[in-house]
Formats: C-alpha cells, structure tokens, sequence
C-alpha cells in the first residue's frame, strides 16, 4: 500500500442539514492520526465513512486513488475498535482473535501463526484459551484492537474514542502499547477522541473538529504554537490560548482601551482586515511583572492557583479575562500594581476567528 | 468492620415473612398435611403415612397423563423458541413498523385463557368453524373432537398462537439491547449472517432466552384450560395433561389425600426441571475451553 488518498465531500443544501460539512482529508500510509473534537462534532461519522459502516451522501473515498464508495465494509481493509469493547462472548481469546482470519478462509496453519505473532505483540499469549467473557475491560479491548491487527492486509486502524471504558492507570499504558505497535508495524491509524491529551500523544498529526468541520490538520506542535482558528487555540492546551477581541490602531492593538504592542507586519495585515479581529496569545507567553515596562499592559490579578510546578495567574484587563502561567519559582503578589507582558513572537491575529496569514 | 448484634432487626423481616407465610408457606404446608391422611369426613381422618405418594407414583393412567404432558412441553419449546427467535430477527427495528408489529403481536397475550379456548372451539368445529370447516373442505381429514392427532394438534396449535408472542417478544427485546458497535464489528471482521447469529445475537439471547424457555416450560407444564374448554381431556383422555388429571381426582373424585400427594409430585417435578433448564442454559458455552 502506498499513500492513501481519501478525500471525502458532501456538499449541503442547508449548512446545519448536515452532522459533516463538505470537506477534503488527505491521509498518508503509515501516519498515526487523531480527530479531536468535543462530543457531537461528528468525529464518529467521518470514522464511520472511512470504514464503510456509513455511506457518504456525498463526495469521494479513495484508497490509493481508486473509488470504494460503493463497496462494502469488509471489503475495505480496514479495522475498526470501538469505543467500548467488542468481543465475542463465547469464544475464548484465540477463536477471537481467529474469527476475522476464519471468516476469510485463510489456511488453519497460517491463522496459528499469525494469532501467536499477534498475542506476542500484544501481550496476551497466557490468555490466549480463556475465555473472552471473563476477562477485564482492558484486555477485551486489546483483544478488540487484536481481532483488527490479525489481518495482513489491514491498511488502516481506526479507533473510536477507544479508552473510554478503561481505568485511567491502565489508559497510559495502552496508549503507549498503541503507540509501540504502530511504530512496529507502521499501519495508519486514525484515533478519535475528545480528550486532547489523548490526541496529542498518540498522533503525528491531529484533525481538530468542530460542528462537522476540520479547523485545522497540523502536527501537536503547529497546533500549539499556530492555532490556525480561535477554538483550536482554546481546545488545545491547558487552559487554553487568551483570546482578546481587539482593533489596531497605529501599529497597536487595542483590548479595553489598553494598547498593546504588536509587530508590524501583523499591524499591516490587521488594518487590511475587514472582519472583527481578535488577538490570540497562550497563557505559556505571558509574563506578569510589578515593575514599570512601557510595553507591559496594568491588570488585576482575580486568582493565582498553584498546580505542580507552574502557577495559572487568573487577570482581568478591563472586562476580558486573561490566564497566564509562570513558573512557581515567580512569586506573584495579586495586590501589588501588576502588569502583564504579551510575547509579540507568539501573538497571533484572527479574523472571523480564522488566523490571519502574515506571509 | 464492626457488627452490633441487635435482634431488633428480626422484626423488620415479620412482615415479608408473614406475607410469604400467608400467601405460600402456609397453604403448600396443607397440601403436605393431606397428602399424608386418609380423610373421610371433616372429623375422620386417618394418617397414613406415605400410602399415598405411592399409590400415585404406581397410578398407570398418571403415567399416561405425565408421557403426554412431558411430549407436549417440550413439543412447545421445541416449536417456541426457535419460532420466536426467528419471528423476533424478521420484526423491524425502526420505523413506524415497530410499534405496528409490537401492538399486533402482543394481541394474543391479552385475550384470558378461557376465552383462547373458546374462540379456538368454535373457530376449529367442522360444521361452523372458519379454520375446521376450511380444512376439510380442503380435503383434509381433520375433526378435533373425533381424532386423537387432531386433538393434539389443535392444542399445540392454541397455544403456539397464545404464548409465541411472548417468546418473540421478549427475543426482540433482548435483540434490541445488542449495540450497534457488536454489528458493526462482526461487518468489519467479515462474518456472514449466520456467524452474527450464531456468536452474536444468539450468545446476547441467553438470558432472555432462559426467562422464555422457563416461563414456557412452567406455563404449558400446567396447562389446563385450553384443552379443558376445547376437548375437556378427549377424545378419550387424548389431551388429559396433568391439571386436568388433577383436577378430576381433587374436585371431581374429591380424593383429596391422593391429589394431594400428587399436587407435591407435580411441583417438584416443575421445580426440578426448571433448576436443570437454568443450569444448563446458564453454563453452557462459558466453562474454561481445552
């Protein structure tokens, strides 16, 4: 297999018609991807296409540039784990893990070997002739994620907020045993989940969704430092990206009647604008400072919380809510005249909530 | 952790216990009491010790009776739950057709007993009856009142019409609690129709199905007012099952002793089998695999 191309597009009557609006995805083979989005931003739906279970009403799938709209589930390759585990009752872990192989009529010899190979990776060869039934939530969904790995000529895995069901000490420890088997067998798998920190572990790169819509497809990374939509950057990260709305006026913009310095190039860009625009800078490039910095905008500290090793400082500038996170080496007096300092290399300005390309 | 003996705590179960006393312990106790005496009046009374649960378990026309009654239970079972099962997967699933096909299957259950058998008399007479008159101007020979088989059949018959309902219904019940994600994943694992029956659907059915299979089998064990309105027991004691057996020696006869002895036989034999059927159906296909 080589490269998938799956482009996907429904084309609405009426926008709010449809649970996944028009859009094009491109996924590569071998990639470990995520769809992060909160509940009912039709994540499963779009899984649900890919695998064949839902008929698109619009648009194309392609695999390696050929159609299989039309062509049914198990004819597809592709496996699917679902967000509560799905097992064959009264089979025992090694029938389970057979009946895909069976049902495809591969040689009894060959299923041995490929069912051991498989328990191998994951872990599971002692509990191979139990049965399924008794076992626990987490090794019923290994098992699941198993009956999907058993076949050869699997191209894609997808999972469905896969972990719901799992006690979050064993969570980590599968993540990272998924983690492990996509490098060793390098499968493309595509992981929903509306738990970020899910996300931003598993994939290389992560789909962010919202009302049936992909913002953005970027690396953890491009997510953190370049939301390219106001609620990626509010989703994204703990908490989430400051979202000030603002005017610009002569090279400043302006947030509560408080000016604030921002480069040039984005001042230019934000004058062209037309719609309303909004500054968007996360809690990790503030500072607060008691000192007098010409560049530094007067706050009102509400609220500093200390979590670990890092203090989350909860500020008013006007009427907007503002969260900054500093170091728990910084002490932080909310009575003091304190004022907070935006780093202007992190800034990003949103029109329509969208970023605005400075290049 | 620490328990405080307080025997207050007696008087709280007096009330379910009295009720139980009442409504079970208290009547099954009489039952025992005659089954073990020989009463002649309501001042004479022998006790004769275990006299008559042999006599009973000798009595060649229960014999007769207790054959029949097993070859119809399990002729019931046998036909009502493969039937309802089957009748359960072709109902709709959604739709306007789910509460069309529930209301007119759950018909049936509402009609009385009496009444089930009533209908059936007349609907399957050979002069008046729709159904009897039909088959034999069809050509078959068929007269419930006259042939042994025939009066079989039409006993069987009622209450395939009376009870299949409750077995499809509890069936379609139990079939929809299976989520979506079993279906799906046997589509994604590629197994055919009969492979989701057989390791999905039909695994899922256990406990329904062992509520059905007991219900049925304790239900139609105890038979007695369809035969009794529709054949009274005939032709010659061809549908005579073990109610009605009963019923004859206790309020015919009024040999209250033997029916008595017997009333304990029929229960234990319900009892027994009911605990073998719950067995069975709860253990199979879960022991440890070689």
């Amino acid at each position: 297999m080589q490269g998938i191309a799956h482009s996907y597009i429904p084309n609405p009557q009426h926008k709010d018609d449809y649970a996944l609006k028009r859009l094009d995805l491109n996924w590569e083979d071998g990639g470990a991807y995520a769809l992060l989005g909160p509940s009912g931003c039709g994540k499963t739906t779009l899984l649900n296409i890919i695998s064949g279970l839902l008929d698109p009403s619009q648009g194309e799938i392609l695999f390696d540039e050929k159609k299989v709209n039309g062509l049914h589930t198990r004819e597809r390759n592709i496996a699917q784990v679902f967000q509560f585990p799905v097992i064959y009752d009264t089979m025992t872990v090694y029938e389970n893990l057979a009946f895909p192989l069976k049902n495809r009529k591969v040689s009894e010899r060959r299923i041995n070997i490929r069912v051991q190979e498989i328990a191998e990776i994951l872990d599971i060869t002692p509990d191979l002739n139990k049965r399924a039934s008794g076992l626990n939530a987490d090794i019923k969904q290994i098992i699941s994620l198993g009956r999907g790995l058993v076949r050869e000529d699997v191209s894609a895995i997808l999972f469905d907020e896969p972990l719901t069901v799992i006690d979050p000490h064993v969570k980590w420890l599968i993540r990272r045993q998924l983690k492990q088997i996509h490098e060793q067998l390098k499968l493309t798998m595509i992981y929903v989940t509306h738990d970020q920190l899910e996300a931003l572990t598993f994939a290389d790169k992560v789909n962010v969704m919202l009302d049936g819509a992909v913002l953005q497809q970027g690396t953890p990374q491009d997510l953190f430092e370049a939301p390219a939509h106001t609620y990626v950057g509010y989703f994204i990260g703990s908490p989430g990206m400051n979202i000030l709305p603002c005017t610009i006026d002569n090279g400043h913009a302006i947030v509560e009647a408080e000016k604030i310095k921002i480069p040039a190039v984005m001042a230019k860009a934000g004058e062209k604008a037309k719609g309303p625009l909004k500054l968007g800078i996360r809690p990790e490039f503030t500072m607060v400072t008691s000192s007098n910095n010409s560049d530094a905008t007067p706050i009102r500290i509400k609220k500093v919380e200390t979590l670990g090793n890092y203090r989350i400082v909860t500020a008013m500038l006007g009427k907007v809510i503002i969260k900054i996170k500093v170091s728990e080496k910084v002490q932080v007096n909310p009575d003091a005249n304190n004022k907070v300092i935006f780093n202007q290399d992190n800034m990003i300005l949103y029109e329509n909530d969208k970023a605005l390309n400075l290049q | 952790m620490e328990k405080t003996p307080n025997n207050k705590a007696w008087f709280l179960i007096l009330p379910v216990f009295i009720m139980v006393a009442f409504s079970a312990i208290i009547p099954l106790m009489t039952v025992v009491n005659y089954s073990v005496q020989d009463i002649f009046g309501p001042d004479q009374r022998v006790f004769v010790g275990l006299e008559w649960f042999k006599e009973t378990l000798r009595d060649s026309e229960l014999h007769g009776a207790l054959l029949r009654q097993f070859i119809f239970s399990f002729s019931v079972l046998a036909l009502e739950i493969p039937l309802g099962i089957g009748i359960a997967l072709l109902m709709p699933k959604k739709g306007w057709g789910v509460s069309a096909s529930l209301v007119t299957i759950a018909l049936p259950l509402l009609i009385p007993w009496n009444v089930v058998g009533t209908i059936w008399q007349i609907f399957a007479r050979v002069d008046i009856g729709l159904g009897g008159a039909f088959m034999n101007a069809m050509g078959v020979d068929y007269n419930y009142t006259a042939n042994y088989m025939d009066a079989w059949f039409t006993v069987l018959v009622i209450d395939l019409w009376h009870w299949l309902p409750l077995v499809a219904l509890l069936c379609y019940s139990g079939l929809k609690a299976i989520p979506d994600a079993f279906y799906q994943a046997a589509d994604i694992d590629g197994a055919s129709r009969w492979k989701v029956f057989r390791f999905i659907q039909l695994p899922k059915l256990r406990s329904v199905l062992v509520i059905a299979v007991l219900l049925r089998f304790m239900d139609s064990f105890m038979i007695y007012t369809e035969p009794f309105v529709l054949t009274g027991g005939g032709p010659g004691n061809a549908t005579t099952f073990l109610s009605q057996f009963l019923a004859q020696k206790a309020v015919g006869q009024f040999d209250i002793g033997p029916a008595a002895a017997f009333s304990l036989i029929y229960f234990l034999i319900i009892l027994l089998f009911c605990f073998i059927f719950y067995k069975m159906m709860m253990t199979v296909g879960k022991g440890e695999k070689k």
